[in-house]
């Protein structure tokens, strides 16, 4: 039932125009900065070449490629998720799922993992860029899986969130901005602890910070620590979206 | 009569915030039932139709729908209802086909028999054609029947209809009126709409709602007998002289509309039909019209509204 209702969201996104001008516009922005930072790595190839212990191509492509698809995206999220129950409430279909056999943990459920499916389609779609480096040369594959497990986390995250915010309104562009403010309120969380060791100073705005939870997974370092984190920020957003409809039944 | 009873309303109020929309409503339908829901614009109709289909939670009271209660065991209730809410839940960018699936599917028919199961539908409400067009495209009605069409598709024992007919065409109204009797042969349907002739149409009871209060729960023989008021209505090619009609036995007063109308009151005990009828041959009046005078909806809520104010006085 869940895949039914995810099913149906996927393909809803991409019989509009919205699905296709995102992933074209993403791929874009990113393969510019990608194709820049080889050759950035291009001109730098001989010096590198006369060090000690010098970075490998993965380390010095990777790392920027994952942070400028994360502000990318921190942009993009909000507007992919803002019709998921703004939109329904606001077209009155949302009596279609609620008269349905169907648990309010199923819908809000069916309509994460719809919006999730097209999220790690985007994700493909950056994965290929790294990728296509295997055709001229080595680049080292475990760092590159702990990236993108730290940007599918951090996306799952987005959704989560502007999940919640859809549910909140009936007017897509109010949850598209909510969603976007308080994402990037997680983001900047940090800069008031200043530094990633802030968590071991007892800085706790920072230790809540999105940002200092991918920047391990960047550098290659998977930490159960911070993917913990991830899942909690998904299941409390995902609750609370849940909650959320309940009380809409209940209040009115 | 004897049929099962599909749902089973026990004293269900609902409040938004301190404004109540329906106060202690019960009532009960049964198998093979059309039951009409009459009432004027913010009657509480719709509000009712939500907490029957679980989209509202009553605030008090509790809802058994096939012998489930709508709170405690949702799925099996909700299994047993079909929904056309006033705006056809509609996703306008899906074909007419590719949504009636995504019904089926939601409603948990297993794969192997949703084509038959959407096939079906769309027979029975005119939709054969209309498969593979956009929903966006279709005209109001057909969006409404599209809707009617995912109410009916899992078959349910009930299905709930929120002012079905409202913005369609005359023809499009008698044939959702047709398609809605169908239904009731084996569904219990329950209907709601703010115009009476519709209900005389179409169903076997019906329940009258005002501010909230069910006034009326009757047959609808029993309906007919309500909008019977005592007066008539006749008019004249000459202008009758009201005295001799006002002495007719059972009259009790006679008002000129115009110079060749009338409107009588008289004593339901006794009617001066045939009076007034001999009256005006013997005098020449040349009589053309005569007509015992059907009630509105309007004037039956006040009708009705009043007589329940007399008795919940009588009874406190």
């Amino acid at each position: 039932m869940i895949f039914t209702i995810a099913l149906r969201e996927l393909r809803t996104l991409f019989l509009s125009p919205l699905a296709w001008s995102i992933l074209a516009v993403v791929q874009l922005i990113l393969a510019f900065l990608f194709l820049a930072r080889v050759e950035l790595y291009q001109i730098y190839q001989p010096q590198l070449a006369a060090l000690d212990n010098a970075p490998g191509v993965t380390e010095i492509i990777l790392p920027d490629l994952l942070g400028n698809a994360a502000i990318v995206l921190l942009l993009v999220v909000p507007l992919l998720t803002m019709r998921l129950v703004a939109e329904e409430r606001r077209n009155k279909t949302l009596a279609l799922l609620l008269s349905a056999p169907v648990s309010m943990s199923e819908i809000v459920l069916g309509k994460y993992l719809g919006v999730l499916g097209f999220l790690f389609i985007v994700l493909a779609l950056i994965a290929l860029m790294p990728l296509s480096l295997l055709l001229g040369g080595g680049i080292d594959l475990g760092l590159m899986l702990a990236g993108f497990l730290g940007l599918a986390f951090l996306l799952a995250g987005f959704a989560a969130v502007g999940l919640f915010m859809s549910t909140l309104t009936q007017h897509p562009t109010v949850a598209a901005i909510a969603t976007f403010g308080a994402l990037l309120l997680f983001w900047v969380l940090d800069w008031s602890g200043k530094g990633a060791d802030a968590a071991a100073q007892g800085n706790w705005l920072a230790y809540l910070s999105l940002f200092n939870h991918y920047k391990p997974f960047m550098e290659g370092l998977f930490s159960s620590a911070d993917a913990v984190y991830h899942v909690l920020l998904i299941a409390t957003f995902l609750v609370l979206s849940i909650r959320r409809l309940d009380a809409d039944r209940l209040a009115g | 009569m004897n049929d099962p009873v599909l749902v089973e309303v026990q004293n269900v109020s609902r409040y938004y915030g301190e404004r109540p929309a329906i106060r202690d409503v019960s009532f009960t339908i049964r198998r093979g039932e059309v039951l009409g829901f009459l009432g004027p614009n913010g009657a509480g109709k719709t509000t009712t139709m939500q907490v029957l289909s679980g989209n509202l939670a009553p605030s008090s009271g509790r809802v058994l729908i096939d012998g489930h209660d709508l709170l405690d065991d949702p799925r099996a209730a909700k299994a047993a209802i079909g929904y056309l809410p006033e705006n056809p839940p509609l996703y306008r960018e899906l074909t007419v086909d590719e949504y009636l699936d995504y019904c089926a599917a939601l409603n948990r028919i297993p794969k192997p028999q949703r084509r038959e199961a959407r096939e079906t539908a769309k027979a029975r409400c005119g939709l054969k054609d209309a498969g593979r067009r956009l929903i966006g495209n279709l005209s109001k009605g057909f969006q409404q029947r599209v809707g009617i069409a995912q109410a009916i598709i899992h078959l349910p024992p009930l299905v709930i209809l929120d002012e079905p007919t409202v913005g369609l065409d005359p023809i499009q109204i008698r044939e959702i009126r047709n398609l809605i009797r169908e239904l009731g042969r084996d569904h219990g349907v329950i209907l709601s709409t703010h115009i009476l002739p519709e209900v005389q149409a179409t169903c076997d009871r019906v329940q009258i709602i005002h501010k909230g209060r069910l006034v009326l729960n009757d047959s609808i023989e029993a309906l007919a007998h309500h909008l019977k008021s005592a007066t008539l209505v006749a008019g004249f090619r000459q202008a009758p002289d009201i005295a001799r009609l006002q002495a007719l036995p059972g009259v009790t007063a006679v008002q000129a509309e115009d110079e060749s109308r009338v409107r009588i009151f008289f004593d339901p005990a006794l009617d001066p039909t045939d009076a007034v009828v001999r009256l005006a041959t013997d005098a020449g009046w040349g009589l053309h019209e005569i007509a015992p005078e059907k009630l509105s909806l309007e004037e039956l809520f006040v009708e009705l509204t009043a007589s329940t104010g007399n008795t919940t006085e009588a009874a406190a």
